[in-house]
C-alpha cells in the first residue's frame, strides 16, 4: 500500500523476469557479473520463486481448465479444447445471474458503507483530547478484527437467534422476534452489519496516522483566515488525508467483487440463496461439491479478471483526476 | 489553544456519546456470549440472557472438556500455526532480504512477481485442483505451503531491511562474512523487532484461518478447532460426541455454540491486550513504505 509519488518505492507491475534489465550491449555480461557477485542472494530468492511459481503463477496458468474439459484425476491442465463452452454455459444459467448480481449487491453496499465508516470515526477519535480515552477507544474496535470470521460469524448467529439480543430489544417495541438468518431479506444488512462490526475500528488506523502528519500551522492559517472548527476539518483535514482515503477507495474496488467469501460461507443457507449466494460462493459448490471443475473455473476465471480490470481502471483512473495511485 | 466555543463544547458532548455507544456496539457481543455460556440452557431459550448469567452452571464446559475430539482439533490448530508460520517465517524473510538489496540486478522483476499476485489471483478451483493433484490433501502441507508467502507481510519486513545502515553488512563483508552469515549473525539479530511481529502476524492469521482446512482436510480428527466450530454452528455435529448422552445435549444445544465461541476465542483475547500495538505499528510500517 503505498503512493507512487517518491521513486524509491518500486512500481507494482512487471514483466517477469529476463524481460527485465533494460538492454544495452552489455546486458548480457552484466547478468553474468551480477550472478557471479550476488549468487548467494539469488539462491536466497530460490525457494520463495518456487511458491510463487507453484502456488500462485500455475493456478492462473490452471485456468485454462475453463476452456477445456477436466476431468477428476486427469491432467490439471485439462484433456481437450471446448473453446467457450463453459463460457456460453454460465452466460446463459440463471443461476449464474442471480449470484452476480448479489455480488454487486452485496460488494456495493459493503463499499458504500465500510469505506467512510471508518474515516468518520476517525474524525471522530482525532477530536479526543483525553489520550488515555482515545486509546481505550481504539483498542476496543480494534478487537474483532483479531478474532477468526469463524467466531465473528458464530458471534453475529448468537446475536440474532430468535432469543437473541437483537429481538429481545424487538421485543421491548411490540415486535414478534424475526428469524433474521432464515429470512433472505434479512441477509444483506446482517453481511454489511457484521462486516462494519468487525472492520470499522481496524480501519481508522492509516487514517489515525494520516491525520497526525497534517502540519498544524494549516490549522493556525485557517483560524487567521476565520475558518471555524467545520470549516477547518473541510478544508484542512479532509484535503490532508486524501491520499490516504484514494488508496483505500482503489485497493476497496479492486475487491469489489470477492466479497467476504468465507463469511458469506458461514452465514448462508439454502433458504436464503435468493440474496446471499454470490459469484464464489456459487464457483465453491459447483466446483468443490458438485466436481464441475471446468465450468467453476470459467466462472472464478471471469470473477478474477473482472477485479483485475477494476482495480487497473480504478488506479488509471486516479493517476489522471488526482495524482495518487498505487503503481 | 484559544477557550473553545459553546458549539464545540457541544460537539465534544456528542463525540463522546458516540464514542462511548461505539465502544458498547463493540464490547456487547462478548459480555453477552460469555454469560450465555455459563447459563442455563432454560434461561437461554427463554431470552433472559443479556450481561450476567442466568442459572448458573457448567454443564456445557463439562460436555466440550469431556470430548476427545475437541481437544485433538485444538492440538491440531496448535500443530498446524506452528509448522504453517515456521514455513512462512523462511520464506518471507528470505525473499524480503534478497528484495532489500538495491544494487540486485533484476530486483524490480522480483518485486513485481510478488506484487503481481495480490491483484490477480488463480482462483478457488485451479487452486483446488494442484492441491488435489500433488496429493497433499489431508496433510498440514495443504495448509501451510499454499499460503507460505503473505505479500503484504513481505514488503513490511522487505522495508525494515532497507533501513538497516548497509555499513555494517559492508563491514562485515570485508571481514569476511559471507551473504549467508551476513542475514544470520548481522542482520536477524537486528532485526528481532520485526521478526517477532511478523511471527504473531502469521501465527494469528494461521490460528484463525479454517478454509484451507475445511477444503483440504476429509476426516475430522484432522480438523482445526476453527473447523469444529463450524461445524457445531452449521449444526453439522452438536459437539461432544464422546461424553454426552443425547439427552444432555438436548440441553445445551443453544449454550454449546457459546461455550464453544468462548474457548475458541480465548488464546487471542488473552494475547490481545500485549499484541495489539505491535499490529498497528506493523500495519503503519507497511503502508507508509511499501
Amino acid at each position: 500500500m503505498s503512493t507512487t509519488t517518491k521513486s524509491a518505492s518500486p512500481p507494482g507491475l512487471q514483466k517477469p523476469p529476463g524481460a527485465d534489465p533494460p538492454p544495452p550491449p552489455t546486458s548480457r555480461t552484466g547478468w553474468r557479473r551480477a550472478l557471479r557477485r550476488d549468487w548467494q542472494l539469488y539462491s536466497l530468492a530460490v525457494l520463495p520463486l518456487l511458491f510463487f511459481l507453484v502456488f500462485r503463477y500455475l493456478p492462473m496458468i490452471g485456468n485454462v481448465i475453463a476452456f477445456r474439459r477436466f476431468e477428476p484425476g486427469g491432467s490439471i491442465f485439462g484433456e481437450q479444447w471446448v473453446g467457450l463452452r463453459y463460457v456460453e454455459m454460465f452466460l446463459s444459467d440463471p443461476t449464474f445471474w442471480q449470484v452476480f448480481r448479489n455480488t454487486l449487491w452485496l460488494g456495493g453496499l459493503t463499499l458504500v458503507f465500510c469505506f467512510p465508516i471508518p474515516i468518520v470515526l476517525a474524525l471522530l477519535l482525532n477530536e479526543v483530547r483525553r489520550r488515555s480515552l482515545k486509546r481505550f477507544v481504539q483498542s476496543v474496535s480494534y478487537l474483532p478484527h483479531f478474532l477468526s470470521i469463524v467466531i465473528v460469524a458464530g458471534i453475529t448467529m448468537q446475536m440474532l437467534a430468535t432469543e437473541g439480543p437483537v429481538n429481545l430489544v424487538l421485543g421491548w417495541f411490540g415486535h414478534d422476534p424475526i428469524r433474521f438468518i432464515q429470512e433472505p431479506e434479512w441477509f444483506r444488512t446482517i453481511y454489511v452489519g457484521s462486516e462494519i462490526w468487525q472492520t470499522a475500528g481496524w480501519g481508522t488506523i492509516l487514517y489515525l496516522a494520516a491525520l497526525t502528519t497534517i502540519d498544524e500551522d494549516l490549522y493556525e492559517a485557517a483560524r487567521i483566515d476565520g475558518a471555524n472548527r467545520w470549516q477547518q476539518t473541510w478544508h484542512v483535514t479532509l484535503p490532508g488525508i486524501r491520499p490516504t482515503m484514494i488508496t483505500l477507495l482503489i485497493l476497496n474496488v479492486g475487491t469489489f467483487l470477492a466479497v467476504g467469501f468465507e463469511k458469506v460461507l458461514l452465514l448462508y443457507n439454502p433458504l436464503t440463496y435468493q440474496t446471499s449466494d454470490v459469484i464464489s460462493t456459487y464457483v465453491y459448490r459447483t466446483g468443490v461439491e458438485s466436481n464441475s471443475f471446468s465450468y467453476a473455473a470459467a466462472i472464478g476465471l471471469f470473477e478474477a479478471v473482472i477485479g483485475l480490470v477494476l482495480i487497473t481502471s480504478a488506479n488509471t483512473l486516479s493517476r489522471r483526476t488526482v495524482g495518487t495511485s498505487l503503481w | 489553544m484559544v477557550k473553545p466555543s459553546p458549539s464545540y463544547r457541544v460537539f465534544q458532548g456528542v463525540n463522546g456519546v458516540i464514542l462511548t455507544l461505539v465502544v458498547i456496539v463493540t464490547l456487547y457481543p462478548f459480555v453477552n456470549i460469555v454469560a450465555r455460556s455459563f447459563s442455563g440452557e432454560r434461561q437461554i431459550r427463554a431470552g433472559e440472557v443479556t450481561l450476567w448469567p442466568k442459572g448458573f452452571n457448567l454443564t456445557t464446559y463439562k460436555i466440550v472438556f469431556q470430548d476427545a475430539m475437541f481437544w485433538r482439533n485444538y492440538g491440531n490448530t496448535v500443530l498446524y500455526t506452528v509448522v504453517s508460520t515456521a514455513v512462512a517465517m523462511l520464506l518471507t524473510t528470505c525473499y524480503a532480504y534478497v528484495l532489500s538489496k538495491r544494487h540486485l540486478k533484476g530486483r524490480t522483476a522480483l518485486i513485481g512477481i510478488a506484487v503481481f499476485t495480490m491483484f490477480f489471483t488463480g482462483g478457488l478451483i485451479p487452486n483446488y485442483v494442484l492441491i488435489t493433484t500433488f496429493g497433499l490433501k489431508n496433510s498440514v502441507w495443504a495448509i501451510a505451503l499454499p499460503n507460505a508467502i503473505s505479500v503484504f507481510n513481505l514488503l513490511v519486513m522487505k522495508a525494515f531491511f532497507e533501513s538497516l545502515p548497509t555499513e555494517l553488512e559492508e563491514a562485515a563483508q570485508i571481514d569476511g562474512l559471507s551473504t549467508y552469515g551476513i542475514l544470520l549473525r548481522i542482520v536477524l539479530p537486528l532485526s528481532k523487532a520485526v521478526v517477532a511481529t511478523m511471527v504473531l502476524f502469521y501465527t494469528v492469521s494461521y490460528w484463525n484461518s479454517w478454509f484451507s482446512a475445511f477444503l483440504y482436510m476429509d476426516r475430522t480428527d484432522l480438523m482445526p478447532v476453527t473447523v469444529y466450530l463450524r461445524n457445531i454452528i452449521a449444526g453439522a455435529t452438536t459437539g461432544g460426541n464422546a461424553g454426552a448422552t443425547d439427552a444432555q445435549l438436548s440441553q445445551v444445544g443453544a449454550s454449546i455454540q457459546a461455550v464453544t465461541i468462548v474457548l475458541t476465542a480465548l488464546p487471542i483475547l488473552c494475547v490481545y491486550p500485549f499484541v495489539q500495538r505491535y499490529f498497528v505499528s506493523g500495519v503503519m510500517l507497511g503502508a507508509v513504505k511499501g
